[in-house]
């Protein structure tokens, strides 16, 4: 149970820049335009952040991670439900690894 | 937060944006005991743990502040452990600036604080909800809380077992944030128009990861699919003007 005074000012700076940025775009909303290109752009973020946060999992990945893919879209395709989803993904990548190794 | 009259009441906003996060809540607690587990091989003491999830709170800088991490305090990189958490937390300019139509008008300084509790996770489900019509502040925060509390358990949980957990891959866990990524992704899908954006983040993306490591591919990707799409939006409004 112990700390050093340089661990301290190490953590609270990364603290601070964090909520520093988060705090940021919120406060910046206010100043893009709502219209025309930048208002476009914005709309097209959430989309454009989660598909370049799958993308480099799926390609890097083995087969496993392909097929677990299909599956998971599949079944959220079907069903809409997100946990039944996530279960699946899970669940189909371990078996087909399983396969895979043996 | 807000004072006026709201159509809804918090509690319950609160408790559906909880709801809602649970399966990310799997996918954040897999991470959070590995972050425990390296932590204390990395050297840092309870205290600094509790200090640094608690008030950093920010799963992909965390690991990288481990990699930069050194047990010996004079020779602690401050400077470099505080501008890879600024670069790798880069993003959530993007993110939090869409999350502004939950705010009012009015006093969002005070709202600003409550981005601390925007992760990647509780962000993705809430602008779902707001697809949908839905969102609220109190519904962020609590899939934030929810998050909050599993990063932090898991992150001790880990660092008391030291080496005895096992790689999360071992049990497909790794994928529970890809699994649940891409099916948030698919309930975006509003029409054609979402092609050529995801495409181009997705391509940018790939092309991004193979070449530097962290997160950057996540804003590369998300600033270029992003602009592609609006670049295609507005020809096309162009063109029918």
């Amino acid at each position: 149970m112990h700390t050093t005074p340089e661990a301290v000012i190490a953590i609270a700076g990364m603290a601070l820049v964090t909520i520093a940025v988060k705090a940021g775009g919120l406060l910046l909303a206010d100043r893009l335009p709502r219209q025309g290109f930048a208002a476009a752009w914005l709309q097209h973020i959430p989309g454009a952040v989660l598909a370049a946060l799958v993308a480099p999992a799926l390609v890097t990945g083995s087969p496993a991670e392909v097929i677990a893919a299909l599956a998971t879209g599949g079944i959220f395709i079907l069903t809409r439900n997100l946990f039944a989803a996530m279960a699946t993904g899970v669940a189909t990548v371990y078996l087909v690894r399983l396969l895979l190794a043996g | 937060m807000s004072t006026l009259a709201a159509p809804y009441r918090f509690s319950d906003q609160f408790f559906a944006g909880a709801r809602a996060c649970l399966p990310v809540a799997v996918s954040v607690a897999a991470y959070g005991l590995v972050w425990g587990v390296l932590a204390r091989g990395a050297g840092l003491s309870l205290v600094e743990v509790v200090m640094m999830s608690g008030l950093v709170f920010a799963g992909s800088a965390q690991f990288v502040a481990l990699d930069l991490w050194t047990a010996t305090p004079a020779s602690l990189p401050i400077g470099p452990l505080i501008l890879a958490a600024l670069i790798v937390n880069l993003r959530y300019l993007l993110l939090t600036a869409t999350l502004r139509p939950l705010y009012p008008q009015k006093g969002l300084w005070r709202g600003a604080l409550s981005m601390y509790l925007v992760t990647d996770e509780n962000w993705a489900m809430t602008v779902t909800a707001m697809a949908r019509g839905g969102g609220s502040v109190a519904f962020l925060m609590g899939g934030g809380v929810l998050a909050w509390v599993s990063w932090m358990g898991t992150n001790l949980i880990g660092y008391g077992l030291g080496s005895a957990i096992d790689d999360p891959a071992r049990w497909g866990l790794d994928f529970a944030f890809t699994a649940t990524f891409l099916a948030l992704l698919l309930g975006m899908w509003k029409g054609r128009g979402d092609l050529v954006p995801w495409f181009v983040a997705a391509l940018a993306a790939i092309a991004t990861a193979q070449v530097v490591e962290g997160s950057w591919h996540i804003l590369v990707g998300g600033v270029a699919g992003s602009l592609a799409g609006a670049v295609v939006e507005v020809r096309k409004h162009a063109h029918h003007a």
